[in-house]
């Protein structure tokens, strides 16, 4: 379609307006993650590495790190397993009853975070899961389990079940079956249910807030009481790195499936 | 397969049956457990807790503090929506109309900060906003001095837009892929200038996106938490923080209990409402 060259020039001035207010404001982390100074304030004055030092070294720090990446890597593995299993369930299912479950499997994606906390904060207090690794990963689980089940319907619906039946008719057992025809085809879908499932537990804060104690802090806690409690630029530091990760990773697969999906065609 | 898989047949449609059920029950059970249990704990103490009764309800709807708070939630949060409908729209209409490289740039100004953690990003904002901020520095070499951002209403709503934008281009985006751009050029050819031709085509074919956006975004406004508790003050307190405030500080589980009760029924209320809608649009979208 053509477009009037007005229309064009205003188009692509919002464009630049509204893509700057998504990336830059998260970049002002970086030049005041080289503070010299014990501040957040702006400019940052003069550039040293003691941030990125007191992240490796200060205990308070490395452990909350050590805690969020051991707890997401379970909550990635126990979510995917538990969602691939339920999202082939309900692809077997009629469709309503597949509906309804779905519906219900979806919950945690819309109850209003505080809510979702208070009421497992409550039943924690009662079980002692509260500041335990399993009261974490249980409440992570739950919560990345929605994107899992999403990215693994969605490509079990494109999935061809003709193949399946071919396989079958071929004489390959229901075990060989989904190993060799199956899973190979969906596992794109799996691996970016597992990719969120990892994303969502490692950044998981409201209710983490709630469940938290002085003994087992993750990331997100550690900084937002960081926030609230001093200006220390360490967060900044922390921010930084995590955004270099996630471009890595975003980018990175970005790239591939273009070129997948380019070689496929 | 042989001649034996007549009662084997059976047995497997039976299994089918209940296989698909044994297949998600884990996660089911999971479900009530971590969701359904906590859920129904703080419903029955909204009652419960200190005697049984509508005590806490009566107590919430008739002190002006909580009253107040309600409805600035819900006037932030439709600010936030309409900000990022005004911000979006123009956005996912590029992502439609420029070539495949573009189009992965601007993907990537969406997922990059979808994918940055929260709390890193309303950190941000705190160093943006904040008085001897980036901000408040450029005001103050123009000439503006004291505009204060943090712990303002502005503050929290621009924090909270950009936050949640992402969730409205997605959708936007994947609806107005979809529209056969041959519709607006067929209206184009039967004389209809290019704003007619925009209002009365292709604007009522995108509909479906902002309606499934701008769903999301409201929702998920209204239980913000971490943003407004950074950004806000005591004048843009939002009932997540009441909620918080009443069970951690002054251990009142049922008053707590009573104000997460009730934003749990208008997001669900919001739910009911906009499903209908959506799925008739999208179905009139889809022929």
């Amino acid at each position: 379609m053509t477009m009037h060259p007005l229309t064009r020039v205003l188009l692509g001035l919002a464009c630049i307006l509204v893509g700057l207010w998504l990336v830059a404001p998260t970049l002002v982390v970086v030049p005041m993650s080289f503070n010299e100074n014990k501040s957040l304030a702006f400019p940052p004055q003069g550039f040293s590495w003691q941030w990125y030092q007191n992240f490796a070294t200060n205990p308070e720090w490395s452990t909350s790190f050590f805690n969020s990446l051991k707890v997401a890597t379970v909550v990635a593995i126990l979510a995917t397993v538990l969602g691939t299993l339920a999202a082939f369930g309900l692809d077997r299912m009629r469709a309503r009853p597949a509906g309804l479950l779905r519906m219900l499997l979806l919950t945690p994606m819309v109850v209003p975070g505080v809510v979702l906390a208070i009421g497992i904060y409550a039943v924690y207090l009662d079980a002692r899961l509260v500041g335990t690794m399993t009261g974490f990963v249980l409440a992570h689980t739950i919560l990345a389990l929605p994107f899992v089940l999403i990215a693994v319907q969605a490509s079990l619906e494109v999935f061809d079940k003709r193949l399946e039946t071919a396989a079958a008719s071929l004489g390959a057992g229901r075990i060989a079956t989904f190993r060799t025809v199956t899973l190979p085809l969906i596992a794109p879908g799996i691996l970016s249910g597992l990719l969120f499932a990892f994303v969502t537990s490692f950044d998981e804060i409201i209710v983490s807030l709630f469940i938290t104690s002085p003994y087992m802090k993750t990331l997100p806690v550690q900084i937002f009481t960081s926030i609230t409690r001093d200006a220390d630029p360490t967060v900044a530091a922390v921010g930084t790195i995590l955004l270099c990760a996630t471009t890595i990773l975003i980018g990175g697969g970005l790239l591939l499936l273009g070129r997948d999906r380019r070689s496929s065609l | 397969m042989s001649a034996s898989d007549a009662p084997s047949e059976r047995a497997a449609s039976s299994r089918r049956s209940w296989g698909p059920l044994a297949l998600a029950l884990p996660a089911l059970v999971l479900l009530v457990a971590v969701i359904g249990y906590p859920l129904a704990t703080i419903v029955l103490r909204s009652f419960a807790e200190p005697q049984w009764g509508l005590q806490n309800y009566s107590w919430f709807f008739s002190t002006p503090v909580n009253l107040i708070v309600l409805q600035r939630t819900f006037t932030i949060s439709a600010w936030v929506t309409v900000v990022c409908i005004v911000c979006a729209y123009p956005f996912a209409y590029a992502m439609t109309a420029v070539g495949p490289k573009v189009r992965l740039l601007l993907t990537l100004c969406v997922l990059i900060p979808f994918w940055v953690s929260g709390v890193v990003r309303t950190l941000s904002w705190v160093i943006l906003l904040q008085d001897s901020g980036v901000i408040n520095s450029l005001l103050r070499s123009v000439g503006l001095d004291g505009v204060r951002l943090i712990r303002t209403q502005t503050g929290v709503i621009i924090g909270m837009a950009q936050v949640l934008l992402p969730f409205m281009v997605l959708p936007l985006y994947s609806v107005m892929k979809g529209i056969d751009l041959r519709l607006v050029q067929a209206a184009r050819s039967l004389g209809a200038g290019p704003v007619r031709a925009f209002f009365t085509v292709y604007l009522p074919l995108s509909l479906p996106g902002v309606y499934a956006g701008a769903i999301i975004v409201f929702i998920l406004a209204l239980g913000f938490y971490i943003t407004p508790a950074l950004l806000g003050g005591p004048r843009s307190t939002m009932l997540s923080t009441l909620v918080q405030n009443q069970v951690l500080s002054l251990l009142q589980w049922g008053r707590g209990g009573a104000m997460g009760v009730v934003l749990l029924v208008a997001t669900f209320i919001l739910l009911a409402l906009a499903g209908p809608l959506m799925r008739q649009k999208h179905k009139q979208g889809a022929r």
